[in-house]
């Protein structure tokens, strides 16, 4: 299949159609909106559903295959924060802030871009081409990005500010109370909750609740089709906010991913994983996270300007990554880790 | 029916920050809070509500000198920052005791 074919059918899936059909729905000004409710219960679903079969897959993985990919991860999760804070900060001028807040949402990891990537891998190379335990990298993941962009942002405006000391008293959250809104955020409660029970409750007990949880079934997937169609929303309403982003954001808002992706796919295959794997480890390294970095960001780096970050992550990044960037990070698994 | 002059302090701030701003609170010294979900916009503009909630509107009745140091709070350490206003009124309330 070339590149072409493979962003066609990629973009002719009802998930990429719907999350379309919401953006061209703020662009005609419909009325059509997902209540807030709505939109709530369906991350819960989601997040659950996938801590949930990552546990019950868990319990029958062998500690030794999850090891390195796990140490390649977490490596991932500490080079992405750096590479894009030092982009933004010195060839994109971003003040400290905004490139540390900026930079958060990129280290972090976006929950349906990696079920997007592996939806699509299965569908190129069909069920099992995806290492059972893919939840649990999504979960270690998501927390090192967002802590080290965190980190540098609070450090260089300590920093900046004992140079200056402008006697401007804002606020400085400690790093305690970061860590604690992170670990307890809600994508990380119900992923690593969710993989707890699964894990207690193996293939047998997960049996009876198969049918509403299961990534394979219909409602998992009716539930993610209604779910891009309010992130089609939502990046819709963004668009209007892209001149405010500025050009560089927006090369960086494709970049990135890009570097990012083919870095992930990469280690991941010195990590020893399959084609399948690779593809959706990249499209994991190449994501923008916006359930749990915007109220970190917000509270610890409240100078940050959430027009720039919410707008890269969810207007620029998460588009092009569910639309080019899963296929291109597949023909780079192909190329980097052998046909299959 | 006997009443007593008391302070309302109303405070209206993005949702993220209800949890903090009620430990605040109850550290100066408010002895309860009610707090409501509320939309509005102001001068800082939009922000996507979808990702980051509404804002929270919290109200407490206490003494002068406790409204006071709460607004001291708020300038010190909110307002430069996040999208907070705050305001308050004399009021008449029943039962004193309740409320100091």
């Amino acid at each position: 299949m070339t590149l072409l074919q493979m962003f066609q059918s990629n973009i002719c899936s009802p998930m990429v159609l719907a999350f379309a059909f919401g953006i061209v729905c703020r662009v005609i000004k419909s009325e059509m909106a997902i209540p807030r409710d709505l939109y709530t219960s369906l991350s819960i679903y989601l997040l659950f559903a996938l801590g949930l079969k990552g546990g019950v897959e868990l319990s029958h993985c062998e500690w030794r295959q999850i090891l390195l990919p796990g140490i390649v991860t977490i490596a991932i999760g500490c080079i992405t924060p750096v590479s894009a804070y030092l982009t933004l900060r010195y060839f994109g001028k971003f003040s400290i802030a905004d490139a540390a807040g900026i930079a958060a949402h990129y280290g972090s990891v976006s929950a349906v871009t990696f079920i997007a990537a592996e939806k699509f891998v299965v569908g190129q190379l069909g069920e099992g081409s995806v290492v059972p335990f893919m939840p649990t990298l999504l979960t270690l993941l998501e927390i090192p990005g967002i802590q080290v962009a965190l980190a540098i942002g609070v450090i260089g405006l300590a920093k900046s500010r004992r140079n200056v000391d402008d006697g401007s008293a804002a606020t400085s959250t400690s790093m305690a109370t970061v860590w604690h809104e992170l670990l307890t955020a809600r994508s990380m409660v119900l992923l690593v909750g969710g993989m707890v029970i699964g894990f207690i409750v193996k293939y047998e007990g997960y049996a009876s609740v198969k049918p509403f949880f299961d990534k394979g079934d219909w409602m998992f997937k009716g539930a993610l089709t209604l779910f891009l169609l309010e992130m089609g929303l939502v990046a819709g309403s963004r668009l209007a906010d892209l001149k405010h982003a500025g050009v560089f954001l927006m090369v960086f808002g494709v970049t990135a991913p890009i570097i990012h992706g083919a870095m992930g796919v990469y280690l991941g295959g010195l990590a020893g994983l399959d084609v399948g794997s690779c593809t959706v480890l990249g499209a994991m390294a190449a994501s923008a996270s916006y359930i749990a970095a915007p109220p970190a960001v917000r509270m610890t780096l409240p100078e940050a300007n959430p027009t720039f970050y919410l707008t890269a992550a969810l207007a620029i990044t998460f588009p092009f990554n569910l639309l080019i960037g899963i296929p291109l990070y597949f023909r780079m698994a192909q190329a980097m880790v052998g046909q299959n | 029916m006997n009443t007593h002059p008391m302070t309302l302090l109303t405070i209206v701030a993005e949702s993220i920050l209800k949890d903090r701003l009620v430990h605040e609170i109850r550290n100066i010294g408010a002895k309860g809070f009610t707090i409501t979900d509320v939309s509005g916009e102001g001068s800082r503009h939009r922000r996507v509500s979808e990702l980051l909630g509404d804002n929270g509107k919290i109200e407490i009745i206490v003494k002068r000198e406790t409204a006071d140091k709460v607004l001291e709070v708020l300038q010190k350490e909110y307002f430069i920052s996040y999208a907070v206003i705050a305001y308050m009124s004399e009021i008449q309330i029943v039962r004193e005791n309740k409320y100091s």
